[in-house]
């Protein structure tokens, strides 16, 4: 809630206007009436023409401003929501992609997803709704009262007593509607999350004529939200009859005395037909504050969950002095250094208890090793022994858990992330291939050269198929990069890679759909073309990594065996088998 | 597969509000009982509203009658009665409005849940093609956003409608009787308005389903990159991307304030109409009382009609707005339920049982689209038991064969038999479930492990899930989980490696019971030593069964029956390791390769 009251804020003046508008609108409206009982009752009898034309003439004026200001008001109020959703977005989105791997996870993408979409939209209807609203309710509710009370005091104190029951019933649901519509959207998440989980598994579930159950699957959790948002509707559809109820009981009550302090003689029958008016006046103001209150719940539920995101700290770079200093850089050598680092998976994470990557056992262990400048290292072993969690460390997007990593002798953490991050060429596993042409892919927003494209294209054996596509580099990659295969996927992604040169080359089982010959033309002319890149290459295949200066044998997240190829020969059993194993096949 | 730039999904097609609402409108009818039994509630309750204030009114009479014979002469029994009566009146007219409101808020929901429903059931129907075309976070906004709005004006204005279109009829037969002249005064409101609506509705509809277009491109782009996000990262991208989706933000944001803001000139300019109806009311009233054609007590009651006549004309006329927006979403919901689905089995299309694996593919030529061929002239055959390779350069059309094997796709020309009949003559489902197979793209859902594992099989037992997952070497891996077999795994969150997804969808596979498996390139993400193991395991899963096997490790296929050598849609080279090696062709380069 506070998340929308300061957005309201930030356009004080604006909403303001909005507000004023609406008011002098809603003037006009109850202006209108007053005018016309004022001809009926006052200028007819007179059997005045000129006046009743003056007069009615003056009604017309009064409507056509009272138009005028409503639009404005409206118009005003739209604008104010436009400019508030619009900031709300896009800083929900820069700070979503700005999230750590860690706070990702802990949130998870299908309820990122469905903040960006459903939950902004739900406080950009409350932001518009607020602004014509919180005007007319307050006039009728304080007017109502005055009025009452400027009429017979004693009976207006039935109305004052009223009034805590009518406030103890809006507090009470509307404290009760957050956490309901914070359930519905979390239910939300869910139906985004299985529609997701079938868009993207098409294939293996058409395959496997899986159909049925997705469609079970997904009309459980269909069914699921649609019962938690009845419920909240329902919780939310008490109040009002709830409150017109306790309001006519002290309607009832009025008359009654009314009718009992007129048989004592004290006050006119006239006066209850007044209050009868006012009251009504007290009622629809009421009703307008349980709107309101009704609507902001809502919003909360989901201004919340945007804020919860916002609220995260996206690490700022520690200054070099208060990092760790330690035991210093090392010898000058080290360009990359890690220290006995440890990490797993989810330690800052708290909802996901229950997932295999919340209490697995360290992910890396006590990993010691240095590269220098220019070397290369080649991070081979089986899976899930942490050959990735190397390469999200080294990057920045989660901190170890124990240990320390070091990039030219300074600290990791005392880069400033994108700065660091520039730093690198990478191509991912599970990497993604955006909606765009190949050119957009491959330069990815870095408005590189066309020369430096083409080059990267070469040297990744993109250059081949790109250059056989009738449009060429402006070819576009269906979602997800459907329409080409995993291999072709692959090279733009090690394209995209080498595309600005990078001082530090990582690319992560990039090479596992392409055939032996194209892999190792790619790695020759990486080596060629990119001599002074420290390249990190994780891979499968012992004839990927065999030429690197480096071996980083893992297993289980420990180092089993550190250094050369022909040294891992020597030492390590490991090594010597999986290289036994490939080889002897051949 | 569309043309560039389709981000948003199909083509605008002519706007067809009146097909959406008449579509709405059925699953509206679906509950037809229970919106009449509402629509009667609501009916009751506004006949309670207006019985309230005749009973006050007799209270507050008989308090006046006792006033005027002076104090401690008001019956204040009667009083009490009325009283009552009237509390009676409120509270049943205030229950009943409860009632409507969580009833319409049921109805609006569940037929949310409806639409919801047949569109998720429409994807499962559509052809591969469409999502590689259309962004899950557009579908999603179709979802969430569209059918939300369908449903929140559902749950509130149908009512609301009926009960108005009484009371404005109500209303407007009282005025005809008290003055039919001073109708005749404000009738012209009446046209007036239609007409207003009807320009509006013109204006305002295209703005509602450009507004409904620019939150799908939105949500599209948002969760494109959002999937991306640790590759925008590594880029640092962030700032790039935050860039360009402020121009997706901002159109979003400014086709939302377009179409608000002229709707929002439609309750303002209809309640100007009305109060011209007012006016016009007061200075006719006035010129007729002065020809003595009407009595002040007359134009005191018709006025109070009138008001009653026009409250709902305005309430109606800022409904329909809520109505346009939703119909405008509604049409891209129904948009995506018109997809053309894959096209259905042949007519008497028959049940693939007992397929012992006989597959043969004759002049098979095949295109994504029709002026391109991606794949010429396939033949092959492939008698039970055998084992098919397919191997070649990336992107030389091995996953296209998959693709028509599978019936992902139907050739362009040329047909592929089946236990030696056209396979288009059996159902797709029973083909595909004919066939047990490993995708390149490994995927999993957030489940346990053991719904993963369980998932090509129905009411799997665990020790047939504990035998595969052995058998695909994964379940060491499981045991040292904390929960086993029962951990959540989740594609998103869940930090699970490629490899070990791998390794589950083998498992998998592995508890399919089928004749025919499919392998593309399923092993190239598993480290050589589990690859040992798996491949062992998958030649004993092989046994007897036809096999097509997509794989770069030329020594895993060295064993197949037949090579097929791909190379550009062609089949260049077709035999077994051993020939091709001695043609010193594609195969033996290829081969040769490796160690360079």
């Amino acid at each position: 809630m506070k998340l929308i009251f300061r957005r309201l804020g930030q356009y004080r003046g604006a909403v303001v206007l909005a507000v004023g508008l609406k008011l002098l609108g809603s003037l006009f409206e109850l202006l209108l009436p007053y005018i016309f009982e004022y001809i009926i009752d006052e200028v007819v009898p007179a059997r005045q023409l000129p006046r009743v034309v003056l007069w009615g003439l003056t009604m017309f004026a009064a409507a056509i401003l009272c138009r005028s200001f409503n639009v404005m008001a409206n118009r005003r109020a739209v604008d104010n929501a436009h400019k508030i959703s619009f900031g709300l977005r896009q800083e929900l989105f820069e700070k979503t992609v700005n999230l750590t791997g860690a706070q990702f996870d802990a949130v998870g993408l299908p309820s990122l997803i469905s903040r960006m979409t459903s939950d902004s939209y739900n406080v950009q209807t409350a932001v518009q709704q607020l602004q014509s609203l919180c005007i007319r309710a307050p006039i009728m509710l304080l007017g109502g009262i005055l009025m009452a009370m400027l009429m017979d005091l004693r009976l207006a104190l039935v109305l004052l007593a009223l009034l805590p029951f009518l406030v103890a019933v809006i507090l009470v649901i509307s404290s009760r509607g957050i956490p309901l519509y914070t359930r519905v959207q979390q239910r939300l998440d869910d139906v985004v999350r299985i529609m997701r989980e079938s868009i993207t598994g098409i294939r293996v579930v058409k395959a496997l004529s899986k159909e049925d159950y997705e469609k079970r699957r997904f009309s459980r959790a269909n069914d699921d939200m649609t019962e938690t948002d009845i419920r909240a509707a329902t919780v939310m559809a008490m109040p009002g009859p709830f409150l017109q109820m306790i309001l006519n009981l002290g309607l009832t009550f009025v008359v009654y005395l009314g009718a009992g302090r007129v048989n004592r003689g004290l006050m006119k029958p006239g006066v209850i037909l007044a209050f009868l008016t006012y009251f009504n006046m007290i009622t629809m103001g009421v009703m307008g504050l349980n709107r309101i209150f009704v609507s902001l719940s809502k919003a909360s539920a989901s201004a919340d969950r945007i804020g919860s995101v916002l609220e995260l700290e996206t690490a700022a770079p520690l200054s070099p002095e208060q990092a760790p200093a330690g035991e210093s850089a090392g010898s000058g050598e080290d360009f990359i250094s890690f220290r006995h680092v440890n990490f797993s998976y989810g330690a800052d994470s708290t909802e996901q208890a229950g997932f295999a990557g919340a209490q697995r056992e360290k992910a890396l262990e006590d990993l010691s090793f240095s590269l220098a400048r220019g070397e290369s290292l080649g991070i081979i072993g089986p899976t899930g022994c942490g050959k990735t969690t190397v390469i999200h460390l080294l990057m920045g997007f989660y901190e170890p858990t124990g240990g320390s990593i070091r990039l030219e002798g300074r600290p990791l953490g005392s880069y400033e992330k994108d700065a660091l991050r520039r730093r690198f060429g990478t191509a991912f596993q599970n990497d993604m291939i955006f909606q765009d042409s190949l050119r957009g892919n491959i330069d990815f927003g870095r408005g590189l050269e066309d020369a430096a494209l083409r080059a990267a294209a070469e040297d990744a054996m993109a250059a081949d198929f790109i250059d056989a596509l009738p449009e060429g580099l402006e070819h576009r990659a269906a979602i997800k990069g459907a329409n080409l295969s995993g291999g072709q996927k692959q090279r733009i992604m090690v394209a995209r890679a080498l595309a600005a040169d990078p001082e530090i080359l990582v690319l992560d089982d990039s090479s596992s759909a392409l055939d032996y010959r194209t892999d190792a033309a790619m790695r020759r002319a990486i080596r060629e073309h990119h001599p002074d890149a420290t390249l990190i290459l994780i891979a499968q295949r012992v004839s990927s990594v065999m030429q690197m200066d480096k071996i980083l044998v893992l297993d289980n997240g420990r180092c089993i065996g550190l250094g050369s190829h022909e040294e891992l020969m020597e030492r390590c059993p490991a090594y010597r088998e999986i290289c036994e194993i490939q080889m002897g096949d051949m | 597969m569309p043309g560039p730039g389709d981000r948003g999904g199909v083509k605008a097609k002519p706007k067809d509000a009146k097909g959406a609402l008449r579509r709405v409108l059925v699953y509206l009818m679906r509950y037809r009982a229970a919106v009449l039994a509402l629509l009667l509630c609501a009916l009751l309750s506004n006949l309670g509203n207006l019985l309230g204030p005749r009973f006050a009114g007799k209270a507050i009479g008989e308090a006046e009658a006792g006033y005027l014979q002076g104090p401690g002469q008001v019956n204040m029994e009667a009083v009490l009665r009325y009283g009552l009566l009237m509390l009676l009146a409120y509270v049943g007219s205030n229950l009943l409005s409860f009632l409507v409101s969580i009833g319409m808020a049921r109805v609006g929901k569940r037929v949310a849940r409806n639409l919801r429903g047949d569109v998720f059931n429409k994807l499962m129907t559509l052809p591969v093609g469409y999502f590689d075309s259309h962004q899950a976070g557009d579908i999603i906004s179709r979802v969430s956003y569209d059918i939300d709005v369908v449903s929140t004006s559902l749950s509130t204005d149908v009512i609301q409608i009926l009960t108005s279109t009484i009371t404005v009829a109500g209303s407007f037969a009282m005025m005809c009787v008290i003055s039919p002249p001073l109708v005749l005064c404000m009738i012209f409101t009446i046209p007036v308005s239609i007409l207003f609506t009807r320009h509006m509705g013109k204006k305002t509809r295209p703005r509602y389903a450009r507004r409904s277009k620019a939150y799908g491109e939105m949500n599209g782009f948002a969760e494109e990159m959002f999937t991306g996000q640790k590759t925008i990262l590594a880029y640092a991208q962030e700032e790039e991307m935050s860039r360009r989706f402020s121009a997706i933000n901002r159109a979003a944001a400014e086709a939302y304030r377009d179409a608000d803001s002229m709707g929002m000139t439609m309750g303002p300019t209809i309640g100007m109409i009305s109060n011209f109806g007012l006016a016009a009311i007061g200075l006719g009233g006035a010129v007729l009382y002065l020809y003595r054609l009407v009595g002040l007590a007359q134009i005191s009651s018709f006025v109070l009609y009138s008001r009653k006549f026009s409250g709902p004309i305005n309430e109606i006329s800022n409904i329909i707005n809520e109505i346009f927006s939703a119909l405008a979403a509604a049409e891209r919901v129904f948009q995506l339920l018109d997809q053309p689905q894959e096209a259905k089995d042949l007519y008497g299309a028959q049940t693939l049982t007992d397929c012992r694996g006989h597959v043969e593919a004759e002049h098979v030529s095949f295109g994504y689209t029709p002026d391109k061929t991606v794949l010429h002239d396939l033949n092959l055959e492939a008698r039970p038991g055998q084992t098919v390779a397919i191997v070649g350069p990336t992107g030389a059309g091995k996953t296209t064969i998959i693709n028509l094997l599978m019936r992902f796709y139907d050739p362009g020309d040329g047909i592929i038999r089946v236990e030696e009949r056209d396979h288009r003559l059996y159902t797709r489902q029973s083909l595909r479930r004919s066939y047990a197979m490993v995708l390149q793209d490994t995927w999993v859902f957030r489940g346990t492990i053991f719904d993963n594992i369980a998932y090509g099989k129905e009411n799997a037992g665990m020790e047939e899930v504990v035998a595969a997952a052995k058998a695909a070497r994964i379940h060491n891996y499981i045991m040292r989980l904390p929960q086993g077999y029962n951990t959540v795994i989740s594609e998103d969150g869940g930090n699970i490696s490629k490899g070990q997804k791998q390794l589950l969808t083998i498992a998998r596979a592995m508890l399919y019971e089928t004749n025919m498996l499919i392998l593309d390139e399923a092993t190239s993400n598993v480290d050589t030593n589990t690859e040992r193991q798996v491949q062992k395991a998958i030649r004993s899963l092989m046994k007897g069964k036809t096999c097509f096997v997509i794989a770069h490790r030329l020594s895993t296929i060295r064993n197949a029956d037949q090579i097929l050598v791909v190379d550009g849609g062609d089949v260049v080279e077709q035999g077994t390791h051993e020939s091709l090696m001695l043609q010193k062709g594609f195969y033996y380069r290829l081969y040769a390769s490796q160690f360079q």
